[in-house]
């Protein structure tokens, strides 16, 4: 089984608020109000994010770099360590909800009527909806290079709308599942304009 | 929508509680907090993965997604506690339109990639 690996920024933040009375005595420096720490994707790539204030801004870019902001807006660049970001973040971490999974599957050439491949996935589909809390089925369809775009558009979500189908007469609740068309915009194998591509027909069920 | 909530959650909306109990859904304009000992995970409509730690305030102050284009906008702020974000389609479609705010900072979020897998027929992403 693959395990899931996901494009992403993790960002996280804590703000603490010093009430009237916990202000430090003048003669230590104030701590930070504001804490922002870049983690690494869970693909092990890392993202980028921009803090900035009214007095600066720190772009960070690798795992574990942080930024503090204090009082007035002042921000200055603090590296820190993967074990004392997963304590000190451990609540905030720890609910994390799962992260969604895709299935692609297609049609028999020139019909509406799933492969045999893509009908062995609905026993996956349905393990992952079981293990998931308040589960969602997005159902997004994708179309070849061929036609104009608005055209492919509709087609597009006639497939998501088609497979919907095929997944509630598995017995899969309605309620839970949304469809979308992204049309020609997101192509499994990238081709140029008109080209036919049987492999970018195709339909991505999301489980979330 | 809410996936993950323990303990003291609730969603303000239009000056009302509502338990934020999982599947309960999470609408522009919702104030999510948590209590002592409590947190909570949300799913937003592009993926993007936010949960929340102890004694947080979480406001969703924009969102918008279209699942066509994957066109949108998100502004959220953190006004206390602590808050873990995985950004989601929109950041990678114009990262420009993602903003997460603290009291004192903006948050800009970008630099994501986007990655397909096809292989076995699942592709995760």
């Amino acid at each position: 089984m693959m395990h899931p690996a996901i494009p992403i920024v993790l960002i996280s933040l804590l703000i603490s608020f010093l009430g009237e009375d916990s202000k430090p005595p003048p003669e230590k420096p104030a701590p930070p109000q504001e804490n922002v720490v870049l983690l690494p994707d869970a693909d092990g790539k890392t993202g980028a994010l921009t803090v900035t204030t009214p007095s600066g801004a720190i772009v960070l870019d690798r795992p574990y770099a942080g930024a503090d902001v204090f009082a007035r807006g002042r921000v200055e660049g603090r590296e820190h360590d993967a074990d004392t970001v997963q304590k000190r973040y451990a609540a905030a971490l720890g609910a994390r909800p799962p992260a969604p999974v895709s299935f692609t599957v297609y049609f028999v050439f020139g019909r509406e009527e799933l492969t045999a491949d893509s009908l062995a996935l609905f026993d996956r589909i349905r393990a992952e909806l079981a293990t998931r809390p308040a589960p969602e089925l997005v159902v997004t369809g994708h179309t070849d290079r061929v036609g104009a775009v608005a055209y492919n558009d509709a087609l597009s979500l006639k497939r998501a709308e088609t497979v919907r189908d095929v997944l509630v007469s598995a017995g899969i609740k309605a309620g839970q599942i949304s469809t979308a068309g992204r049309g020609e915009r997101e192509p499994a194998v990238p081709t140029a304009d008109e080209v036919p591509e049987p492999r970018n027909r195709r339909v991505e069920i999301t489980v979330r | 929508m809410i996936k993950i909530a323990n303990g003291a959650v609730t969603i303000e909306r239009s000056g009302e509680k509502h338990p934020a109990t999982p599947g309960a859904r999470i609408e522009a304009g919702d104030r999510v907090v948590t209590g002592r000992d409590s947190s909570v995970g949300i799913t937003l409509r592009d993926n993007t993965l936010l949960s929340a730690g102890s004694d947080s305030v979480l406001v969703i102050d924009k969102f918008l997604f279209n699942s066509t284009t994957h066109a949108g906008e998100i502004d959220a702020s953190v006004k206390r506690g602590s808050l873990s974000v995985i950004s989601g389609k929109i950041a990678r479609q114009s990262p420009e339109s993602v903003r997460f705010r603290t009291p004192n900072a903006i948050l800009g979020v970008r630099g994501t990639s986007f990655v397909i897998d096809v292989g076995d027929g699942e592709t995760v992403q």
